[in-house]
This record gives C-alpha cells, sequence and structure tokens, in this order.
C-alpha cells in the first residue's frame, strides 16, 4: 500500500512538471509524427483537465515541441526514438504548438493546435 | 569624430522620425550638445541574403546592396557598423551556405566603413552551431569598447534551442565584473532576451538569466533584429530596441495566425525595411535613434 502511494505522488509530480514518462494504460495516447516542417496531425483535441500522452516520432531530424500556454511544456525529439509527452489543459481553448528547435527553412511553419474541449 | 546633430537629421534627408531612448525612458533630444567622444553607429538587420521569394520581396539580389549604398551615401559616415543576425537565409547544404556567406561578406565589404562588428543569427547558426558563421564572421559572442561604451555581442542562436546557455551566461557574468556599475553598457544580440511572443519563437529560452546578470547595471541597452519590425521594451530600467529588417517585414507579434512575411506592396516597394543610425552622446547613456527607411531610386 505504501509502495502504491509512493507511486501515485511520483506520478502527480511527473504530471505536475510537464515531463516525459512512459504512458500509464489509463491515459489517452496520440500518436504524432514530426518532418520538416510539418507534425501530423497538426490538429488536436483533447478533453479539459482529461490526461493525454502524446507520442512523438521523428521522421527526419532532431525537432523540438513546445506548448507555451501550456506552462511552457517542451520535448526534444530524436529520430529513432519514441518521445512521451503528458499534458493536462486545466480549461478549454486552442493552445499553439511549435517546433521550437531550428531546423531550416520552413522551421517557422512547423506548427500545431492543441483544441482543448470542456 | 564630432557630429553635428543637424547633419546627423539631414544624413539622408528624410525627415525620419528621431527618438532618444535611454535607460530612463523617453525624451527628446532637441538641447543636446555634441561632445568629442559622441559616436554615431549604425545598425543593420536581418538580410537574409539568400531569400528567394518575389512576393515578399523581387528585389532580393538587391536590397542588401542598396542597404549598403544608402549607409556609403550618409553625410556622417558612422564609426562602425553592426548586423545584428541572419545576414543569410537559411539552407540545407553547407556549400551553399558558405557561399551565401561569402556573397554576403563580399557586398558589405563596400562599405565604406571598414570597421564592422557580425553577431549570428539562427538562419545563420542554428543548423551548424555557428561552424560557418565563424568561418565568415569571427565569433559568434565577444566584447568590444568604443569612446567608453562597452558592447557586448550576445549570441541565442547557435544553440537551437534558443538559448545563450550556462556556458556563456557564465562568461558574459565574468566580463560584467570587469565593468562599473554605472559604466555605458550597450547589448547587441540577435533574439530578443525578453519573452516578446514565444508562441512565435520571438525569446530567448534562458534570456531572463542574462537580464537578471545586467539588472544591477545602471546604463544597459539592449539593440536587436530577429522579428523585422520596430519594437520598444523595457525589462525594469534596461530598454531593448528591435530593428527593421532588410529583406522582408514580419507581422506584429500575434496579429495573424502564422509569422509568414508581410507581401511586397508594388504601390510602396521597400515598405517595412529599414536601418537605425544609432547616436552616442558623451557621458551620457541615452541613445538618438533614427530610423531610416529603405527607399526606392
Amino acid at each position: 500500500m505504501k509502495t502504491a502511494k509512493r507511486l501515485l505522488t511520483v506520478f502527480i509530480l511527473l504530471a505536475a512538471g510537464g515531463f516525459a514518462f512512459n504512458a500509464l494504460a489509463a491515459d489517452q495516447v496520440i500518436k504524432v509524427t514530426a518532418k520538416r516542417f510539418e507534425y501530423s496531425p497538426n490538429v488536436i483535441t483533447i478533453k479539459a483537465g482529461v490526461p493525454v500522452i502524446l507520442e512523438f516520432t521523428s521522421l527526419d531530424r532532431v525537432h523540438g515541441f513546445t506548448v507555451p500556454d501550456l506552462g511552457g511544456v517542451r520535448a526534444t525529439i530524436e529520430p529513432g526514438k519514441v518521445t512521451q509527452v503528458r499534458i493536462v489543459a486545466p480549461k478549454a481553448g486552442t493552445y499553439e504548438f511549435h517546433c521550437d528547435l531550428f531546423c531550416g527553412e520552413g522551421h517557422e511553419d512547423m506548427t500545431g493546435k492543441i483544441i482543448v474541449e470542456e | 569624430m564630432m557630429i553635428d546633430r543637424r547633419d546627423f537629421l539631414k544624413l539622408m534627408g528624410l525627415g525620419s522620425a528621431v527618438l532618444v531612448l535611454g535607460p530612463r525612458g523617453l525624451a527628446h533630444a532637441a538641447d543636446m550638445k555634441a561632445g568629442k567622444d559622441d559616436f554615431l553607429f549604425v545598425q543593420l538587420s536581418d538580410t537574409h541574403w539568400g531569400f528567394s521569394d518575389p512576393k515578399a520581396n523581387p528585389d532580393s539580389a538587391g536590397t542588401l546592396k542598396k542597404a549598403i549604398a544608402a549607409v556609403n551615401s550618409m553625410k556622417t559616415q558612422p564609426d562602425f557598423v553592426v548586423f545584428t543576425g541572419d545576414i543569410t537565409h537559411t539552407t540545407d547544404d553547407p556549400k551553399e551556405r558558405r557561399k551565401r556567406m561569402a556573397e554576403a561578406r563580399d557586398i558589405i565589404g563596400a562599405l565604406k566603413v571598414k570597421n564592422v562588428k557580425f553577431l549570428a543569427g539562427e538562419h545563420d547558426a542554428g543548423l551548424d552551431n555557428g561552424e560557418a558563421f565563424q568561418e565568415y564572421f569571427g565569433k559568434t559572442h565577444y566584447t568590444f569598447e568604443h569612446k567608453g561604451v562597452h558592447f557586448i555581442a550576445v549570441d541565442n542562436v547557435s544553440d537551437p534551442t534558443s538559448s545563450i546557455g550556462d556556458t556563456q551566461l557564465q562568461w558574459l557574468g565574468d566580463e560584467l565584473k570587469k565593468i562599473d556599475k554605472d559604466a555605458r553598457i550597450i547589448v547587441l544580440t540577435h533574439r530578443p532576451l525578453w519573452d516578446l511572443y514565444p508562441n512565435w519563437d520571438w525569446w530567448t529560452r534562458d534570456g531572463a538569466k542574462a537580464v537578471d546578470l545586467l539588472m544591477p547595471y545602471k546604463n544597459v541597452t539592449v539593440f536587436y533584429g530577429h522579428i523585422h519590425q520596430e519594437n520598444h521594451h523595457m525589462t525594469g530600467h534596461i530598454p531593448h530596441h528591435a530593428a527593421k529588417g532588410l529583406m522582408f517585414p514580419l507581422p506584429a507579434p500575434g496579429s495573424v495566425p502564422k509569422r509568414v512575411p508581410i507581401p511586397w506592396d508594388p504601390a510602396a516597394p521597400y515598405k517595412g525595411l529599414g536601418y537605425r543610425g544609432i547616436e552616442a552622446k558623451t557621458g551620457n547613456a541615452e541613445y538618438v535613434i533614427t530610423e531610416f527607411p529603405l527607399q526606392k531610386g
């Protein structure tokens, strides 16, 4: 029981910090690919207050992912690896995300939106 | 060199707006007198040599040359010229990157003023950590002193995460320790050191750490580029001035869904493009900033 409590505490701390970690079975996993200069999908719809795991893979080079208006959550997406980011959006709205690792001439176009519904 | 302010204002005969901007905010320059250590320097930014999109700039091959000619035609020549990054437009091909840098360096070499300082932008340095830039334009962070003003060039682009990085921050702190707290300091950089608009990557991830290091110094001013438009902002007592670009203007932060270049206006060629003169007055931490639009002809 104590071990379970400790695990729960770690889970909450990681979630609060927005760190990437292995998906838990209960969370919805949304797979996202990144390549120059787009994410697919680039519009992601989730529910407010419901944790979601974004599971990134890069099809070419290193990219970044950040959502400045969601507590600055960010990740580095390296080719050959699966990168998971757990997000919990507290309220409905549209949150823009973008690549924050300069990746070439179309870098500025590498953007997307997370639409959060009530 | 003595600068007669009237001469300065008449440099291009453009009737440009003149602001005096300094750590104590905005003021008017009407009663400023020339001193023996007054000097003028010119800031050019975001020339994006190698960019090609006729909808944004049908004169992409001529705009940098035009800017150089405009600076050369200034009646009072600046003591030096500084390029605050994105001298070249990015390319994946390292050979092409170096070709663009060589061409840009040659064009800039036509400046009458031979004292030219360079900073990198992410287009120059973001794909190879500044390797090619250093081959053609030298170090990416450095200091120099000019007539009592301490200049600090900060590199916030060679690290593709839009960061200055701990090593350079340590260097910045060490350099600042050598300077009196009331000395005049000008910081030159490419990205804004403050969170101008992070959704468009208009920030420096660890810029606040640099500002914290600068905060104890009374007379600091920051000049930067990156956003292709003027912007004037204060963090505490420190003013930050973004310059116009010299290839294409960008929209105001957050004003449109995407930060794409503002289309060329045939009725107003070169609209939104320009450079600035910055006049430093003896013993005064305020600067006369004159914005010069790039003009047809």
